[in-house]
């Protein structure tokens, strides 16, 4: 089964990647966007586990490892 | 007394810290490699920076699961000085040693020159010798060195007096101008609560000689060996 | 798998000519498969065989009583005394920057750095060398950003300090960038390690990251056999992961303590193939090469494509026999792929299996030793007369306000600080750091002695594009009198020849000169040249660059307590000029007559090469006896741009100086100012030192002339033009984002 991790800064957190790319967006002649959020996307290859467990494993998978949750935020999607 | 350098894959300033510890400084120093799980018969730990797992995913992330990590939180509950520099600061914040995290610099570029900080705290075991209010020389180099703290937890931090260093200009004032990444505060080194474990995120390793540039870093170190001193190390 | 034929057009789209292939078809004695082809092609080509630059490359000294190893390795070894022995080279990483800024240049650090740790030597400092187009132009902009970063996140994450190098912008490199890296590593003299497969029977291994499709050849593409893998999922440019470097370097260096090691090379160009072959033809024997047991990171991969793959951070060994355990355990220590591949031969031959087949068979020592050389025809353009026809003063219009001018020059990219690059460089790594970027030369000591290493780049493409020959010469006497400026003495010398197509013969007189006239300047001065590198074909619909041949010289310093920097240190020292009898200027191929002018022609200054190396010699006696406080060259911007950056690259802060104009009254003063000499240095140093230092200098026939004072808040040559010098030195400081358009 495969699963899908988005891991993104929580609010409040600076994101200066983010904000060079809304700062310059404009310069290219692309106006109208008001805010950006750089994240990080995973994909996982998971053995069949079932959803309930894939999610538990995952959870853990993020809050030790793949998110640093003092300043990230994560979101797990699994697809069977 | 006798120090552990701790060397992770990836870790490229640790033969700095041992020429600093060992022929600097005349100390008893020694490398530990990530996969001990022991510290047994040490008196201090420091963690020197590099790029610990090539920085991937996080710097520090990887590295707060070596076995030895494990060892340096017992290390540090038991009240034994533990000094995380650059990347050893990262990996201190990343294994909840120390509060906060870090996040890319504001310029989203490396950053290497010297910097002034200000000491805020001698109730550490390496700023035991140093005046609070004292503007220490000493650079930095790093991409991901912009500290970041919940209000809650900075609130805290600055009520337990745990900020150490803060970057500022050369007379010692807090500016904007003088912070080289963005961190919150300016700060630039804090300390756990109990005051036994510091990360920064300037070099000390790097200014003990006069030779290369001035020994403002040295005050660190001889801080540490008065600390062990008096505790009978 | 479906085997392709093989015909003169496959093999004309893989690069070799008819008569190449002729030459492949006699030394196989029956026609070639597709793998033998690929295999032909690159080893045959530019890049690893230097079959258009060899019978010019000859021209060069290589020999020295300090060389332990010259061209010919993976990088040169230079003795430094103490049993100690420095290994460098310099490499350009020029195409896959132009397409992919980041990694390509990344990659260029990680390739430079194999060939040094190779040898068995630590990494001690870097330098990089680079050439962007136009400041206007669009693309420069994200080049110089991506460049920047991608060597400097490479070097800073393996720990290896930047020095310096230098930058310049030119519209020949619009469609070409050049980014040129050089590496220095240390070594016991004992420790000296060398790419031969030696000992019949002994394994070979593959250690370093698994092999992908990238990086291979551009040629196969075209060929029909692959159109179910589709052009546009296989990079061009290979992604480089420095922590797997670290690992590597840290590795080799540890297995290099034991014996265990015969012969170990980087799989850097042309992959597999160059580094396997290369080592047997060193050694004279032959191999036998299992691909299945090579890592793999992609499935499906054919032998062609193992071969010939260009995925970084791999390295060939052959060891004793019997200690492959003991060396493939040390490799698991530091988590890296490693594995026997095969084992050296006694046959002369080359054989290669794939799934129990053997997919090519080709006899090594041909394959190096009849690789074709080229004596290409060589022309003298057409247009080099109107070039160096010299440019008639009077159509100079004379600027209205030379301090105006002065500062424009200091702030333009070629001559503004450089710390918006060098900020994001560790150049203090390894705590050796004694003098950091920004002076004519760094300088780091080696630990455990009282010497010091200094490291300069250098090359004016300028003057090379109007006088190849003086070009070249100058700049093997600017980076030698670079080293000198720091009291150092020159050692050893690694040039990156950059150039346009060699089959066009005014290219080949541009190389042909250049070398000449570098080979020249460094059998005059006794500096040996032990390593280096070739790029040709930099062309953009059939413009080429100006001709580039960067040299990159190291020199040591038996104390490095007596190192001296470019910058004047007090108010109140003295400040002299060393030079010629006869001070001469010109305006041929000047920043000046470019930067303000928009020209590029005339002819450029004409290095008296018996006085350069007076003049240099007497920097390296003023220096060991401490008569000098600074010391720094005549370069581009002329005196007046050699005198401010004595007094803006101050690290405490700008100083002023006062002094008098050293050219004639009758030269016009932007002339005097702005145009540009070869061997003359400004010197300072203590009024009470003045004395002892000119008569030094008349020991060595060099003339000294009295200019001035240090100090003040004014720049400031005497009835000729005066700046502030804290004006000129924020300028100087923001100039380099400014023209760019980089954020600061």
């Amino acid at each position: 089964m495969k699963a899908k991790i988005y891991v993104t800064l929580k609010k409040g957190v600076l994101d200066p990647q983010g904000k060079v790319i809304l700062s310059s967006l404009p310069n290219m002649g692309i106006e109208g966007v008001e805010d950006v959020r750089v994240g990080k996307y995973m994909e996982v290859v998971l053995k069949d586990l079932g959803r309930e467990k894939a999610q538990l494993l995952l959870d853990d998978a993020c809050r030790q490892l793949l998110a640093n949750t003092v300043i990230e935020d994560y979101r797990i999607e699994i697809n069977e | 007394m006798k120090t552990a350098i701790l060397t992770f894959p990836g870790s490229t300033c640790d033969h700095d810290a041992s020429f600093a510890l060992k022929d600097v400084m005349g100390l008893d120093a020694e490398f530990v490699w990530h996969n001990q799980s022991s510290l047994e018969g040490f008196d201090a730990v420091v963690i020197f920076g590099g790029a610990s797992y090539g920085d991937y995913l996080r710097p520090g992330a990887i590295a707060k699961l070596s076995p030895v990590m494990a060892a340096v939180r017992r290390f540090a509950d038991g009240g034994g000085p533990v000094i995380g520099v650059c990347n050893g600061f990262q990996i201190l914040l990343e294994s909840g040693v120390l509060p906060g995290a870090m996040i890319v610099n504001e310029s989203l570029r490396f950053v290497c020159e010297d910097a002034s900080v200000k000491v805020e705290a001698d109730r550490t075991p390496f700023t035991r010798v140093i005046a609070p209010g004292k503007v220490l020389r000493i650079p930095v180099a790093h991409r991901q060195g912009n500290y970041f703290a919940d209000p809650a937890t900075l609130a805290a931090l600055e009520e337990r007096r745990q900020v150490v260093f803060r970057y500022c200009d050369a007379k010692g004032n807090v500016t904007a101008a003088s912070n080289p990444n963005g961190s919150v505060g300016n700060i630039a080194g804090i300390c756990n609560e109990a005051g036994n474990v510091l990360g920064m995120m300037p070099h000390p390793e790097r200014r003990v000689e006069r030779e290369l540039g001035g020994t403002d870093g040295k005050l660190l170190f001889d801080s540490m060996i008065v600390w062990l001193k008096e505790k009978g190390k | 798998m479906k085997e392709i034929p093989v015909t003169p057009e496959l093999a004309k789209e893989f690069g070799l000519s008819n008569e190449e292939f002729d030459r492949v078809r006699a030394i196989m004695g029956r026609e070639p498969n597709f793998t033998e082809l690929g295999i032909f092609s690159v080893m045959w080509s530019e890049h690893c065989s230097y079959k258009s630059s060899r019978v010019h490359l000859k021209k060069f000294p290589v020999k020295g009583p300090r060389v332990l190893q010259g061209p010919g390795e993976n990088a040169g070894v230079v003795d430094i005394g103490d049993g100690l022995a420095v290994s460098f080279k310099i490499e350009s990483h020029n195409h896959p920057s132009f397409i992919e800024p980041y990694h390509g240049a990344a990659t260029g650090v990680g390739g430079i750095a194999r060939d040094v740790f190779t040898m068995g030597a630590r990494p001690i400092a870097s330098l990089n060398s680079l050439r962007f187009g136009s400041p206007k132009h669009p693309r420069t902009r994200y080049l110089v950003a991506g460049c920047v970063e991608g060597m400097a996140d490479y070097g800073n994450c393996i720990g290896v300090p930047s020095l310096g190098g230098e930058v310049y912008f030119d519209e020949s490199y619009d469609g070409n960038i050049l980014v040129n890296a050089f590496i220095v590593g240390l070594l016991k003299t004992e420790d000296i390690r060398r790419g031969f497969a030696s000992g019949i029977g002994n394994p070979i291994i593959y250690v370093g990251s698994k092999t992908g499709c990238d990086g291979i050849h551009g040629a196969t593409m075209a060929s029909g056999e692959f159109d179910e893998k589709s052009e546009e999922n296989r990079p061009t440019v290979q992604a480089g992961d420095p922590f797997i470097e670290k690992l590597l370097l840290e590795a080799c260096l540890e297995l290099m303590k034991s014996d265990a090691i015969v012969g170990i090379q980087d799989m850097g160009a042309a992959g597999l193939t160059c580094s396997s072959f290369e080592m047997a033809s060193r050694a004279g024997t032959g191999f036998l090469m299992d691909l299945d047991n090579v890592p793999q990171r992609e499935e499906g991969m054919t032998p062609y494509e193992l071969m010939l793959s260009e995925s970084q951070e791999r390295m060939l060994l052959v060891v004793k026999k019997g200690r492959e355990s003991e060396v493939l355990d040390l490799f698991k220590k530091w988590n890296l792929d490693a594995s026997v591949i095969g084992e050296v031969t006694g046959d002369g031959i080359a054989r290669v299996r794939w799934k129990g087949e053997v997919v090519a068979e080709i006899p090594v020592a041909p394959i190096t030793d009849q690789a074709p050389v080229y004596d290409r025809p060589i022309a003298r353009p057409e247009s080099q007369d109107a070039l160096q026809r010299e440019v008639d003063p009077a159509s100079i219009p004379a600027p209205a306000d030379l301090a105006k001018t002065w500062t424009r020059l200091m702030s333009c990219p070629e001559m503004a600080d450089k710390k918006w690059i060098f900020r994001q460089f560790d150049h203090m790594i390894r705590t050796n750091t004694l003098v950091s970027p920004g002076s004519d030369a760094g300088v780091i000591r080696i630990k455990g002695t009282r010497k010091g290493i200094a490291l300069s780049a250098d090359c004016n493409s300028r003057y090379c594009l109007l006088d190849p020959y003086i070009g070249g010469m100058i700049a093997i006497c600017e980076s030698s009198r670079n080293i000198a400026c720091s009291g150092a003495e020159p050692i050893g010398m690694t040039n990156c020849l950059n150039f346009g197509n060699p089959e066009k013969p005014e290219i080949m007189w541009q190389l042909g000169c250049a070398i000449e006239g570098m080979a020249k300047a460094c059998e005059t001065f006794d500096i040996p040249v032990v390593s280096g590198n070739v790029s040709l074909y930099n062309e953009t619909r059939g413009k080429g660059i100006n001709p580039t041949p960067t040299v990159a010289i190291v020199g040591l310093l038996e104390d490095a307590s007596k190192r001296l920097v470019q910058w004047f240190d007090s108010p109140g020292d003295a400040i002299l000029l060393a030079g010629p009898d006869r001070l001469e200027a010109r305006l041929g191929g000047s920043l000046y007559l470019k930067e303000v002018h928009g020209k590029t022609a005339g002819m450029p200054p004409v290095p008296d090469l018996s006085h350069e190396k007076a003049l240099q010699r007497f920097l390296r006696a003023a220096a060991k006896d401490s008569l000098l406080s600074s010391a720094h060259d005549l370069a581009e911007g002329g005196f007046a741009c050699a005198l401010a950056e004595c007094c803006v690259t101050r690290p405490d802060g700008p100083i002023g100086a006062a002094v008098s104009n050293p050219f004639p009254g009758d030269i016009r003063p932007d002339f005097a100012m702005f145009a540009e000499s070869q061997g003359v240095v400004i010197l300072s140093c203590r009024p009470d030192r003045k004395e002892a230092l000119k008569s030094a200098a008349s020991k060595f026939g060099i003339k000294i002339t009295d200019l001035g004072f240090v100090g003040g808040e004014r720049i400031d040559i005497k009835g000729v033009a005066s700046v502030s010098a804290s004006d000129l030195c924020n300028d100087w400081k923001e100039g380099f984002a400014k023209s760019l358009g980089l954020e600061g």
